[in-house]
């Protein structure tokens, strides 16, 4: 019981810590995950972040269920994921629910009017990296620029484009493999 | 079909084809604005700058916005627990299989595709919010000058303030969109 507890209190930690997510979580998971409480170590967190990345969800989440699943089962897996989620449901209700009440004001749609071109600031630099991490060689290209085209131009469900995407990418790279071994 | 339990089965599916990070999501929640109209291009632009300004997963800190938009608490928690339920799932399942699942040509292949389709999907998502925050559509189809198309002042400051985070991109978000708040309340947007 003093484990789950644990797993839940720490991950609340985290949760409440980090602004962003994803990488912005190391330094914390590091702290508590790996030096306070031993549940794992850094080339598993590398582990875990690596799979993460290519299993669908949000990483942080995803990190969080692998910590506890290791530690204590389905159980363990479901707290932790509790605890990394439950700062963002307190404090996001409370942010909601004023902007709600406030969005009326003459002077708070100023400021959400000039909060949207921060957005469009903060998207950019953020597409400009995810750009170049994710984005290599013509194939690469092609599938990106394909995919904006169907997403911005078409009704196709984001679903479907995105199983596309994942067959794509397997056929290429079985045509690619078959390719070195003949040669 | 309720729209509580069609908002829960969004949100779940969003956590299962959301690949690769928090930014991922933003296409789902963008078609949930066009196709069920639950919430506006702006309200969505709101929400990233609300994720973005406080702690924790962006893309769990949008299903909480969105849920408690449309349903207050008990939809917030309902749209959270939809978005992470599937990754404890796959994740259970995964750690099993960790080695294989890695090392799998199959996963990589896959993988090889959706990195850059992931890409593509928000470049397209984002499209809409810069079309609604930077134009005046409406504007420059009523008086058909090219000129009325741009909202200026928008435009103005995004390149001041764009300028300004290349320069320093280890600068916070948060000062970002406090400094958009500011302006936007000083030039009356």
């Amino acid at each position: 019981m003093k484990v789950l507890w644990d797993l839940y209190v720490s991950w609340f930690k985290m949760g409440l810590f980090t602004f962003g997510g994803g990488y912005a979580m190391l330094p914390m998971i590091q702290k508590e995950v790996i030096e306070k409480h031993h549940w794992a170590t850094e080339d598993e967190i590398m582990d875990y972040y690596a799979i993460g990345q290519v299993t669908p969800g949000i990483i942080a989440v995803n990190t969080a269920t692998f910590v506890g699943y290791k530690i204590k089962g389905v159980i363990g897996g479901i707290l932790a994921t509790l605890g990394v989620i439950s700062p963002s449901i307190i404090i996001i209700s409370v942010i909601a629910g004023l902007i709600s009440n406030f969005s009326e004001l003459e002077v708070v749609q100023h400021a959400l009017r000039g909060i949207q071109v921060a957005v469009c600031v903060l998207m950019f630099v953020a597409i400009k990296n995810l750009f170049k991490k994710g984005v290599k060689g013509t194939a690469g290209l092609i599938i990106c620029l394909s995919m904006f085209a169907l997403s911005y131009f078409t009704n196709i469900s984001t679903m479907i484009l995105v199983i596309i995407a994942g067959a794509v990418g397997y056929v290429l790279s079985t045509v690619r493999r078959k390719g070195g071994a003949e040669q | 079909m309720s729209d509580f339990i069609r908002l829960c089965i969004e949100f779940f599916k969003t956590g299962l084809f959301a690949v690769g990070g928090g930014l991922a999501s933003i296409p789902f929640l963008k078609e949930m604005a066009v196709k069920y109209g639950w919430f506006t291009i702006e309200d969505l632009t709101t929400m990233i700058a609300v994720s973005e300004s406080t702690p924790g997963p962006i893309g769990v800190n949008m299903a909480t916005y969105v849920g408690f938009h449309m349903y207050g608490l008990a939809g917030g928690i309902a749209a959270t627990l939809s978005l992470v339920a599937p990754s404890i799932i796959v994740i259970c399942i995964v750690a099993k299989i960790l080695e294989k699942f890695r090392s799998s040509p199959i996963v990589n292949g896959v993988f090889e595709g959706l990195r850059p389709a992931v890409c593509g999907l928000i470049i397209a998502a984002v499209m809409s919010i810069y079309i609604s925050s930077l134009l005046n559509v409406s504007l420059w189809q009523s008086t058909g000058n090219m000129l009325s198309l741009f909202n200026w002042k928008a435009c103005g400051l995004f390149a001041v303030l764009l300028a300004f985070y290349l320069y320093k991109p280890k600068i916070h978000p948060i000062v970002i969109i406090c400094a958009a708040a500011a302006a936007g309340i000083v030039f009356g947007f």
